[in-house]
């Protein structure tokens, strides 16, 4: 393994970090609000799709936005349901991920080819001519979020009412913050991060739309949460992690000498995430209200 | 610190349950499938379709005649075994995402019959034994760390079930590949295929498989003691804990059953549906994918209930049929995938607990409506007893 072998591995590993990264630190600030969404995967499939369609009309900046709009959109349904209309969060996630996986392959058939939609290298992200290579923008806008939403959990007012929705809604009731409203801001707020970064799996790195683009990313991206314990930079540190095991995979499966079968390199990402899942788990602590629908007495 | 865990599962379960106020669970489920359907009508007409006419065509592909009632329940064979997966673990108390996985190697396990010879009967009860085992087997581990580590078995059986997906491939491609024909595995010997039951068609006796083990579920789970226990394990685990039911049991129970339900589902799509009697490794094994996804769709219109289970898997069954002869309807060819996208809207819908109190006028029909058929009843109740 040469050295530039260990770069090229290293800048697969951080573009693979990006949607992991901004979906997990979503998904934090939705569940100190106390909603675990389970359709994360559905969300990143469907922004990933509508993001290609609109980076072809406007080109990339206009793709991202548009698949943060689906993400915020499917999320505010999501959120509405959960929140207002006391919705069971599981079972409104496998809606969502059932109706996302049925729409992509639909909506790709209609597009020409079944299962597959090239995105044109013009209307592709730039990337950053660097030292280690070309380099998405996003990767560092992927580090920045993190660190961002970490401040704002920790430091700020906002983020202190946050908590109190997901621990004691009724304490949080009675000091009068609006815990539907606030739930679901913070529902909105994650889903369009889950929608950039399903938006930056089609325009910005894979350059390609097929309707198992998200494979399983937003359920990694969910283990990252619960590996952190709600601590957005935790998460980073495992989309990282996960990241560089799915370029790993990669990485093994072009070797000429072929030490393990392609399938088991692509296990092993799912693999570590059980080890890592199963090690981490003694120190985690949810917020007291996840998944609790709020109802006044 | 799995107890911390435990609880969160509990709190994100508490109100899968909950039906409608002062509607009927069947009711409620019907609403679901009419709001699904209108959904996948509006897609429909935004893309250019006919709604009214490719929904005509779904109905006649489904229901039209004895051939295409027979193509329903065959698609519904699978249906209703991977729902009773879901429903199973959610009567316990927990989310088994893992049907999808567990069929996987139940579908792997059922080929290995093609390696022995032995008489029709025993061959085919040898199969679904392999599948049952490989079943059970996949979904004890997910059990196993939930009770040693504490990891939440969401996340556990969403993992296992793309190991489950890898592990299938490499062995439908490698392993137990037909040195014939290396796109698919050996097929079944006919010895232990399940016959064709409606000539002309692939539904074959695979259905009494999940008919039997729906029925066995319900007579587990609604007549005895064991079954008492997972189900008031699920309502209320505290309660359940204080009043001696070791939930570690009922736990373990609930995923070994879901594991054998799952395996078998596999197996009866290998074992039991015409004409490959095989696993096709290219493309991601076409014939088995989603099926443990769909289960759960089915199982939450069933209103996790087994009986209720076979009628909504009929219905997904002919969804499904019917979607086949819909995308070759004449002018008007609607891709099959719409009919995940109705599923999917089906699933949110029903994730709503108080559908009827966001429209107050629906909800006074409704009760009019029960009011009225609960008095013709009675009164027909009382002109008999007279």
């Amino acid at each position: 393994m040469s050295f530039s072998d260990i770069l090229g591995l290293l800048r697969i590993s951080l573009h693979a970090m990006v949607p992991l990264a901004l979906t997990a630190a979503g998904e934090i600030v939705g569940e100190t609000a106390g909603l675990f969404n389970i359709g994360l995967e559905g969300i990143l499939l469907l922004s990933a799709f509508g993001g290609a369609l609109a980076a072809e009309i406007g080109g990339p900046g206009v793709g991202l936005l548009v698949g943060m709009g689906i993400g915020g959109v499917v999320s505010l349904v999501f959120a509405v349901i959960n929140t207002y209309w006391k919705g069971t969060q599981m079972v409104t996630g496998i809606g969502i991920n059932l109706f996302a996986v049925g729409f992509v392959a639909f909506g790709l058939i209609q597009l020409g080819a079944p299962g597959f939609h090239d995105v044109p290298k013009a209307v592709e992200l730039v990337k950053w001519r660097t030292g280690m290579g070309l380099m998405s923008p996003m990767i560092l806008l992927a580090i920045i979020v993190p660190i961002v939403i970490y401040w704002f959990l920790k430091r700020t007012r906002a983020g202190l009412m946050l908590k109190a929705a997901g621990e004691m809604p009724e304490a949080a009731d009675v000091a009068g913050i609006n815990i539907n409203r606030i739930r679901l801001v913070a529902a909105v707020f994650g889903g369009v991060l889950a929608g950039l970064g399903g938006a930056y799996m089609s325009v910005a790195w894979l350059g390609v739309v097929t309707k198992d683009l998200s494979a399983g990313r937003g359920f990694i991206s969910l283990a990252c949460v619960v590996f952190s314990g709600l601590n957005p930079l935790l998460a980073l540190l495992g989309a990282f992690i996960f990241g560089f095991f799915q370029a790993l995979a990669e990485w093994v499966k072009t070797l000429p000498s072929k030490p393990i079968p392609g399938e088991f390199v692509s296990m092993l990402p799912y693999i570590i995430t059980l080890l890592v899942v199963s090690g981490a788990i003694g120190r985690v602590r949810f917020p007291k209200s996840l998944g609790v629908p709020y109802k006044r007495e | 610190m799995s107890g911390n865990e435990s609880t969160l599962q509990s709190r994100l379960l508490r109100g899968a349950h909950r039906t409608l106020t002062g509607l009927h669970p069947a009711l409620e489920s019907l609403l679901a499938a009419v709001v699904g359907l209108l959904v996948g009508a509006i897609l429909m007409y935004i893309y250019g379709f006919d709604p009214w006419r490719a929904y005509m065509g779904l109905v006649k592909g489904a229901f039209g005649g004895s051939y295409e009632i027979s193509s329903s329940l065959s698609r519904a064979t699978p249906l209703i075994l991977t729902a009773l997966t879901f429903s199973i673990c959610l009567r316990s108390g927990m989310f088994n995402i893992g049907a999808e996985g567990q069929m996987y190697m139940g579908g792997i396990a059922s080929v290995l019959v093609a390696y022995f010879v032995l008489p029709t009967g025993l061959h085919q009860i040898a199969g679904l034994l392999f599948a049952a085992f490989a079943g059970a087997v996949w979904g004890i581990v997910p059990a196993l760390l939930k009770v040693t580590r504490g990891v939440s078995e969401v996340i556990s059986t969403i993992m296992f079930n793309w190991i489950a997906r890898w592990l299938a491939l490499y062995l439908a491609i490698f392993v137990i590949v037909d040195p014939m024909r290396t796109e698919k595995t050996l097929s079944i010997p006919v010895s232990a295929r399940f016959p064709v039951l409606v000539r002309g068609t692939d539904l074959s006796y695979a259905i009494f498989v999940s008919i039997a083990f729906a029925l066995v579920i319900y007579f587990l789970l609604w007549h005895t003691a064991i079954g008492y226990e997972v189900r008031a394990a699920g309502l209320n685990p505290t309660a359940a804990r204080y009043g001696g039911i070791r939930n570690k049991r009922t736990m373990f129970l609930s995923f070994i059953l879901g594991g054998i339900a799952a395996g078998l589902a596999g197996a009866t799509i290998v074992m039991g549906l015409p004409p490959t009697y095989a696993i096709y490794g290219g493309g991601g094994l076409p014939q088995l994918m989603n099926l443990g996804f769909d289960g759960m769709a089915v199982a939450m219109v069933g209103r996790n209930h087994p009986i209720g289970i076979l009628v909504a898997a009929l219905f997904f069954g002919g969804l499904n049929a019917g979607g086949r002869v819909m995308q070759f309807y004449g002018s008007n060819p609607v891709p099959l995938e719409m009919v995940r996208v109705v599923m999917g809207a089906i699933v949110l819908v029903m994730s709503i607990p108080e559908l009827i109190r966001i429209f107050p006028m629906a909800k006074k029909r409704t009760e009019e409506l029960i009011g009225s058929l609960r008095r013709l009843t009675r009164r027909s109740e009382r002109r008999e007893s007279a």
